[in-house]
């Protein structure tokens, strides 16, 4: 996996307001229809991102995003890490479960934006902020992740 | 020292706010030609030479009160309506922020010029002294055009924004007892208030029994999305009307599977036009007469 030559390195947004979510989905949008993302995976991808950045926002009291585009072989897809400072979570597997929410949302952010992605990871504690960082390819992978 | 320093400029900024009321006439002469006047003022040289001279008055009158680098000078005021026109006509025509500021530092090497030329030994150093006073002038006039634009600015988005939750959110009287309303955009907090808002209004006041609520030009549905047109479904139930949400595209259906979100108790249909046929077939009303033609 290495980042795409010729492209933007990375991208780095804020996410401080509602306004910057808007923000966010559409450079996020652009970046993936650049990169040939179709219809079906594009929607996933910003649907995903927009869970995510709101979550900074409204959990971790705003932080920023960033956007690395990637290549592997001749699959293209993009990174996006979303970084806040905010308290943290205390409960990954309760965060992580279907409507559990610890505000006033449908509790399907966290939960459902690993299911619109191909890879997911949190990384967080309790006093030490969170970085949730997605990846989505252009094309589904014909490779079973082990253990599936 | 420090104190003397503040002294000798105070000093040379009231000898240079004598010598721009002396030169006034000269200065908007060469200013009138400098590309911020000329851009502005593009049908009469005479009111671009106006313009100018009401800048200078300004810039003397900062300088005579000794304080050059004061940004909220009494003196700006008669101007700054003039400089946020100008600034606002340079930003219409395409010129961003950094042009703007450039071609307001073009304005001091004219004053300069004529500052230079006046003096007897060029290399004295009270022309030094003011020639510094006049570069702290100019660098406020900079700041003060800057801001001025900015604040102009922002007060522009501040009233498309609010102009946009009114535009965007219109409730249409389809037939008795059916309106429609078409969802663009992005449907945060703020615009779903509106929306649900100018939903039961209209239900109340038309008598609405079915609404259709269109969300082909909403570019993501994720769960805040999704939780605001629930809301909106459960609020208008409450008044006795049933909600229908269309315009789901197959992109937006599979995602919203994948994201676990419920839609089971609200009608939704993939088409307004569907919508449509569902509402007046609860209404008894036929809506396919081509159905079945020969």
């Amino acid at each position: 996996m290495t980042a795409a030559p010729g492209s933007a390195v990375a991208t780095c947004l804020p996410v401080g307001s509602d306004t910057d979510l808007t923000w966010v989905r559409q450079q996020i949008r652009q970046v993936a229809a650049g990169l040939g993302f179709g219809l079906v995976q594009l929607t996933k991808l910003v649907t995903a991102a927009s869970e995510l950045a709101r979550n900074t926002l409204v959990y971790g009291g705003g932080g920023h995003v960033e956007i690395t585009p990637l290549e592997r072989g001749t699959i293209r897809g993009v990174r996006l890490s979303f970084v806040d400072s905010g308290p943290g979570i205390h409960d990954v597997e309760l965060a992580m479960t279907d409507g559990y929410t610890s505000g006033d949302g449908l509790g399907l952010g966290l939960s459902g934006a690993r299911r619109l992605v191909h890879e997911f990871e949190l990384d967080t504690a309790p006093g030490r902020g969170t970085t949730v960082t997605v990846v989505v390819w252009t094309a589904d992978l014909p490779a079973a992740r082990p253990g599936e | 020292m420090k104190v003397s320093e503040q002294e000798a400029v105070a000093s040379a900024a009231r000898e240079l706010g004598v010598f721009l009321e002396r030169r006034k006439e000269q200065i908007a002469r060469r200013w009138a030609d400098a590309p911020l006047f000329r851009a502005v003022f593009t049908d009469s040289r005479d009111e671009a030479v106006e313009a100018c001279k009401a800048v200078v008055d300004a810039l003397s009158e900062v300088a005579s009160a000794g304080s050059p680098e004061d940004i909220a000078a009494p003196g700006f005021d008669q101007v700054r309506e003039q400089l946020g026109r100008m600034s606002g006509s340079r930003t219409r025509t395409g010129a961003g922020p950094a042009q703007i500021a450039d071609e307001v530092a073009a304005l001091r090497a004219p004053v300069v010029e004529l500052l230079r030329a006046e003096a007897t030994d060029a290399s004295a150093p009270e022309v030094a002294e003011r020639v510094l006073a006049l570069t702290l002038l100019m660098g406020t006039l900079r700041l003060v055009v800057m801001r001025t634009a900015l604040g102009s600015g922002q007060e522009l988005i501040a009233r498309q924004r609010e102009e946009l939750l009114e535009v965007a959110t219109p409730v249409i009287s389809l037939r008795e007892g059916v309106v429609v309303v078409p969802l663009i955009g992005t449907l945060d907090s703020a615009r779903s208030q509106v929306v649900m808002e100018s939903l039961l209004e209209s239900i109340a006041d038309r008598g609405a029994r079915y609404a259709v609520l269109d969300i082909t030009g909403v570019s993501t549905v994720d769960s805040l999305v999704a939780q605001h047109l629930m809301k909106t479904v459960d609020a208008a139930r409450l008044m006795g009307a049933e909600c229908v949400v269309s315009g789901i595209r197959p992109a937006i259906a599979q995602t919203i599977v994948h994201l676990g979100i419920d839609l089971g108790s609200v009608v939704t249909r993939a088409t307004l036009a569907d919508a449509l046929a569902y509402a007046l077939a609860r209404q008894g009303v036929d809506a396919a007469p081509d159905a079945g033609a020969p």
